[in-house]
């Protein structure tokens, strides 16, 4: 009776956490097994032990510690105001099922999460326990992802970065204004302040280059937050703005975004709709563009039409058919950070171009076996046998290129 | 035909000296032929064994170099499941002769079918590491844990110690129709192929994991393909969990569609004496004219009076004594200043605390604030480069600097920079001109103007940054002299 208990509070609160789509078990200090008394192990690259038909991985066990909850966010499904079933764990429950599951290889880790019960302190500190009890009693060297609550004293989120791979508070909306009235409890500078903590603590943790002493791990695998997408009015520009602006201030690993979705039980005051997942898509798209190709948010907000991102093709390429000036762009001459703007072109792909172009002047074919696909390049670059004429200039250029390229929901 | 045997499907080593004594043979690629001994393929009908004279052990001093990134490739290579791997690996070794930069020409036909067949060997590879599904046992010597796995490639050996450093304390075993690996805690071994019956059928966890996947899923983001592309429906028979996929699936629109249609029910009873107050209604009133420096410092972290508030962190109002006689006006808070709420502590801060030392005056004696509270930036990639305050913004956080001044009534206030001296004077004074002059203000104190401390953290040439030091040290020590 007892265990079937146990299993339907694991489905109640995997339900209650799977709203936030932070899974990754990447970045973090590499460690094993070896030598220790427990087991796990981080090797620089997460690992996805599952995927489920919603095309999201399972990496970590993702679970609230309880759904019960103080506050009143009008978007959450664990709102005080829900009637949704509420369940609660035992911290050994959490330990025995995250080590049940490693064990049989199902995990990477654990991402706890939780409602808010009694105090920030309080349910910090129940947090805090978790991860220190599978480091301490257990030696668990798997990844841990904890979220913070904001509110919580500072010396408490100190204790989480020594545990914790990861730590997370979500800013969940983009616009402050939104927040302020859907979230009556939160306060963003509260969030802010936390987020600034992390950062000077991974900083802190970094010993300066003659320094003998190591100071203390903090939060390896840095921070990451949540903006929800649709849920307040905040306009695509608005919400990578906020991105840009969290990365510069934060060093945020990653800012995940979240296609507000429809919620059982959810509050009058919001759309109920199905999640708008291309746009969701777009701005994934548009924040690699940001983290790894060198573009600006107001350099994206430029293919936007009133501050939205086109639906219809990739923002790289919108960026482009806005900047046909700029091209084509010499295959075997041009620099990389140029190389980078073509659309189509992953940075996989520009670091082969760039490094074969030592060897041998591309021709269109050696481009195509570089890249997935050479039909969408074709019209933005020149090769050796290859110009691209008026291509790059026609005015149904864009209807050419998204023509030949079915819509695919992977990230390039 | 020449022919080689190699020992088994991944023997580098036997592919390695035949394919040395091939080539040192001058057989053609399309004459050499390797087959693995004890399968169908061996003993074609021209084949000729290889002649012992060709073989290289005599012959160790003819031996010829190969870039390494050949060796690396071709030994995962080998572990492609196609069969004409060992083809392809000889002809790129043939064609290293003429060409010896091939490997790193991407763009090479052949180098680029091994590339991609490597990339699926790396991705087998990984997928073992995350599809593996361990069932615990019991022996003689307690609890182990056995799985049954079928990679798409030959990739158990080199897979294998990933686990051994993941689960050092665990005795475990991988069972593939390729071969086993046993791992005691101690040394890790290999043994011969198996079959899915030596594997455990159950393990009672398994419910519970099936439990945590169905619930995790969220019915109305369906994306199969995008599972799929992840997740090959080949992997999906030694997967517990993957068993539930269809009925997901088929649940998902009508579970979907009835969270739309549900019309928002009442509050939960508890709700009213659960929730939290909200932070809102009792946010300070930041038009409020303040009354002491505590309602400056809630205020500031209130003020919409201009757009810096978004962007920054939080307000940084002045630290210092109530009863300072000297304040310091900086410009803004910069970077670190932000993170941690306090004023001057950044690089500049030192600057201004060394200086203030050497100048006679005491630190802890000063009132030390900034011309506008919040953090003026721009974002770039990890970091933030700070903007100049614009007149707009400075005129508007005067409200905040007037309540300081109002409340300390310092007899000397210093202004670091040409923004502070905007935001004490009205206007924007040449700083170099009249840096040191004292200047009368409305309330009966005196201003005093000199460069901000990042001016010289800026300076690139060491001797104008000695004298730029000298002087804004005099400065200070002027201002103390003014004060007596
Ligand atoms: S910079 Fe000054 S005026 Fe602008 S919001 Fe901040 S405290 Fe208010």
């Amino acid at each position: 009776m007892a265990r079937l208990d146990l299993r339907r509070k694991l489905s109640v609160l995997a339900d209650a956490a799977k709203y936030d789509a932070s899974c990754s078990s990447s970045g973090t200090s590499k460690r094993n097994s070896v030598g220790g008394k427990g087991i796990g192990s981080t090797e620089g690259m997460g690992i996805c032990h599952a995927y489920t038909p919603d095309g999201r991985c399972i990496s970590l066990l993702k679970i609230l510690l309880t759904n019960f909850c103080i506050y009143d966010c009008a978007y959450c499904i664990n709102r005080v105001s829900s009637n949704v079933e509420r369940g609660r764990f035992d911290v050994d429950e959490v330990v025995d099922l995250t080590l049940n599951f490693y064990k049989r290889n199902y995990i990477e880790g654990l991402f706890l999460s939780s409602g808010i019960i009694r105090s920030g302190d309080y349910t910090m500190e129940q947090l805090v326990l978790v991860a220190k009890t599978l480091r301490e009693v257990h030696d668990f060297r798997g990844y841990i992802h904890l979220k913070l609550i904001p509110e919580a004293d500072p010396k408490l989120v100190e204790m989480a970065g020594l545990y914790a791979d990861r730590l997370s508070a979500n800013i969940e909306l983009p616009r402050d204004e939104a927040l302020a009235r859907l979230a009556p409890q939160k306060d963003v500078g509260v969030i802010k302040k936390a987020m600034s903590q992390v950062r000077l603590g991974v900083e802190a943790a970094k010993p300066a280059k003659r320094e003998k002493i190591k100071p203390p791990k903090f939060a390896p695998g840095g921070q990451s937050t949540q903006l929800i997408i649709g849920a307040d009015g905040a306009p695509d520009t608005e919400i990578l703005d906020r991105s840009a602006s969290l990365y510069g201030g934060y060093g945020l690993r990653r800012v995940y975004y979240s296609a507000f979705s429809p919620i059982p039980d959810s509050s009058s005051i919001l759309p109920l709709s199905k999640p708008p997942l291309m746009r969701e898509h777009r701005l994934y798209q548009a924040d690699w563009l940001m983290r790894f190709y060198g573009f600006s948010a107001p350099e994206i907000g430029e293919g936007a039409s009133n501050g939205m991102l086109d639906l219809a093709v990739d923002p790289k390429l919108a960026w482009a058919l806005n900047k046909r000036e700029q091209f084509p762009v010499d295959v075997n001459r041009a620099p990389r950070e140029m190389l980078l703007r073509v659309p189509g072109l992953g940075v996989k792909a520009v670091d082969r171009i760039v490094s074969v172009r030592r060897y041998r002047t591309l021709r269109l074919e050696d481009v195509g076996r570089l890249t997935r696909s050479v039909a969408k390049i074709r019209p933005f670059i020149t090769a050796l046998d290859w110009t691209p004429g008026g291509l790059t200039d026609a005015a149904d250029l864009k209807a050419r290129v998204t023509s030949r390229t079915p819509e695919q929901l992977s990230l390039f | 035909m020449a022919v080689a045997t190699l020992d088994g499907e991944t023997d580098f080593d036997g592919w390695r000296k035949a394919a040395r004594a091939f080539r040192l043979a001058g057989v053609e690629p399309a004459a050499a032929r390797f087959v693995v001994a004890g399968t169908m393929e061996q003993g074609g009908l021209f084949d000729q064994p290889i002649a012992e004279e060709a073989s290289p052990t005599p012959d160790e001093r003819r031996a010829f170099n190969v870039p390494k990134e050949f060796v690396d490739l071709a030994q995962k290579l080998i572990l492609h499941r196609s069969a004409d791997r060992f083809d392809l690996m000889y002809r790129l070794l043939w064609r290293l002769k003429d060409e010896p930069d091939l490997i790193k020409v991407i763009s090479d036909r052949d180098v680029a079918d091994a590339l991609e067949r490597v990339k699926n060997v790396s991705r087998a590879s990984h997928k073992m590491k995350a599809f593996v599904r361990f069932r615990q046992v019991q022996d003689d010597l307690g609890e182990a844990w056995v799985a049954w796995f079928e990679p798409p490639h030959r990739v158990l050996e080199k897979t294998a110690p990933f686990f051994q450093r993941r689960f050092t304390t665990m005795r475990w075993s991988i069972l593939t129709p390729d071969g086993s690996a046993f791992w005691d805690g101690e040394a890790l071994r290999f043994g011969v192929p198996a079959t899915r019956d030596m594997a455990p059928a159950e393990d009672e966890i398994e419910d519970f994991w099936k439990t945590y996947y169905a619930s995790t899923f969220n019915p109305a983001r369906l994306k199969v393909k995008t599972m799929q592309g992840e997740m090959a429906k080949s992997y999906w028979k030694n997967l517990p969990e993957a068993a539930l996929i269809p009925e997901l699936v088929a649940a998902s629109s009508v579970r979907t569609e009835t969270m739309v249609a549900t019309p928002s029910p009442q509050p939960n009873p508890r709700f009213a004496r659960a929730v939290a107050p909200d932070l809102h209604m009792a946010r300070p009133d930041a038009e409020a004219v303040p009354e002491n420096l505590e309602d400056v410092a809630s205020g500031v972290q209130a003020c919409r009076r201009c757009p810096l508030y978004r962007d920054a962190t939080q307000g940084v109002c002045g630290e210092g004594p109530k009863s300072a006689r000297l304040m310091i006006v900086g410009e803004q808070p910069g970077d670190q200043e932000d993170l941690a709420g306090r004023a001057f502590i950044g690089p500049a801060g030192q600057v201004l605390n060394a200086a203030l030392a050497e100048a006679g005056i005491d630190r802890s004696d000063v009132y030390v604030t900034n011309a506008v509270k919040h953090f003026k930036h721009e974002p770039r990639g990890k970091r933030r480069l700070h903007k100049t305050p614009n007149a707009g913004e400075v005129q508007a956080c005067r409200w905040w600097l007037d309540s300081e001044r109002r409340l300390i009534k310092p007899q000397v206030v210093l202004a670091l920079g040409a923004t502070a001296g905007l935001a004490l004077l009205g206007r924007k004074p040449a700083v170099m001109q009249e840096r040191g002059a004292p200047i009368d203000l409305s309330d009966g104190s005196t201003a005093v103007l000199t460069v901000h401390p990042s001016y010289l953290l800026r300076l690139p040439d060491e001797a104008a940054k000695f004298e730029a030091r000298r002087l804004f040290i005099e400065d200070l020590a002027a201002v103390q002299r003014r004060m007596g």
